[in-house]
């Protein structure tokens, strides 16, 4: 193909084909040894303990109530505490189409979970809004709080959520400057 | 004796319980599993990533009719076609996708772009991770969804070489 469209950074996957590079990890100030250290077991304790939070919104929640269960299991990964209160867990799952009436409680919600919190757009409706392109969902829920990991399907398997769940375990693993937020030094 | 009923319940409960110890377990093997799907087990039929298929020639089949994206109910196929030539030949009919892409932020593996494809080229796959930590990863290009040429086009040297004597196209895949 002549002319190829550049959609920024390229990295190299396997059988030589290309994707956009993913993001980047926090910033690249150097740190001392200790720092690093004490940020890699922060880290470690962190993504083995994601809480997420009792919230679905539609048909994917069964997927994630699925995952929650006993076939999929996701205590494996340290994460089955589904909470109920927005201000004792980690993670919240958009799990459904957010309506407009929703996207505010949404936005509350999110900002009512303590830091560090993150978020997974779970299924076609909320990451898009899916086959309902109408008047009354939100487009994506990125339009109303950050996204750390989307999760395409429709519903998603509980398998390609296990994954995004993973995802986000490399992710918290790979943050830096872990220690220095805590103790507000940053 | 209510005591020793209750100590009686508790004991039955427990029993099985215990006995449950030595039953095989029951959790899906998933991130930890052998395999190229890492244990995560799935029917014949699961509708996962798309893959477009090759011909026995290792042309593309797909001969960007826009049936698929005519049937797809959230349009998130974006084709557009171009004429092969004598010297670009990609599929095997008069004309080809240059572009092909599906936005698996908007598809909902339904399945009816599979059933629409007059000629069969696009069928479902099993692959199943998607997750991205960027929207704009998940749109998916042709090329990425292209199944691998025929080991006799490509891979292996030896076979292709024979082929091209043959009176095959020497390399089926041009500007894709």
């Amino acid at each position: 193909m002549s002319g190829e469209l550049n959609f920024g950074p390229y990295v190299t996957i396997e059988n030589g084909k290309k994707k956009v590079k993913d993001l980047t990890y926090g910033n690249h100030t150097p740190e001392g040894v200790v720092l690093t250290t004490l940020d890699a077991a922060a880290n470690w304790v962190r993504k083995n303990s994601i809480w997420p939070m009792t919230f679905g919104l539609a048909c994917c929640a069964i997927e994630m109530m699925s995952m929650g269960a006993s076939r999929f299991d996701i205590a494996r990964f340290g994460a089955e505490v589904f909470r109920p209160s927005p201000r004792q867990s980690d993670l919240i799952i958009i799990a459904g189409r957010v309506s407009n009436k929703m996207a505010p409680v949404i936005r509350l919600l999110w900002e009512q979970m303590p830091e560090p919190k993150w978020v997974i757009s779970m299924g076609a409706c909320a990451t898009s809004g899916g086959v309902f392109n109408n008047y009354a969902l939100v487009q994506s829920v990125n339009q109303v709080i950050p996204v750390d990991v989307y999760v395409p399907g429709c519903p998603p398997r509980p398998e390609q959520l296990i994954y995004a769940i993973t995802l986000l375990q490399e992710k918290i693993q790979n943050s830096r400057g872990t220690v220095r937020e805590v103790l507000n030094l940053s | 004796m209510p005591v020793l009923k209750n100590i009686k319940a508790i004991a039955k409960g427990m029993s099985i319980t215990f006995m449950e110890m030595f039953q095989p377990t029951q959790v899906e093997n998933y991130p930890d599993g052998p395999g190229p799907l890492r244990g995560a087990r799935f029917e014949e039929r699961y509708r996962g990533m798309h893959v477009l298929q090759r011909d026995e020639n290792g042309l593309e089949k797909c001969v960007a009719c826009f049936l698929c994206a005519a049937a797809c109910p959230s349009n998130c196929i974006y084709i557009e076609a171009a004429e092969n030539t004598e010297t670009n030949r990609v599929s095997g009919a008069e004309r080809y996708a240059k572009v092909y892409n599906i936005d698996y932020n908007r598809c909902i593996f339904c399945g009816y772009c599979v059933e629409a494809c007059p000629t069969d080229a696009i069928t479902h796959g099993h692959g199943f991770e998607l997750a991205s930590f960027n929207a704009s990863n998940l749109i998916y290009r042709k090329e990425q969804m292209l199944a691998a040429a025929p080991a006799h086009m490509g891979a292996n040297a030896v076979f292709n070489s024979a082929d091209v004597a043959g009176g095959a196209p020497a390399l089926p895949v041009q500007g894709s």
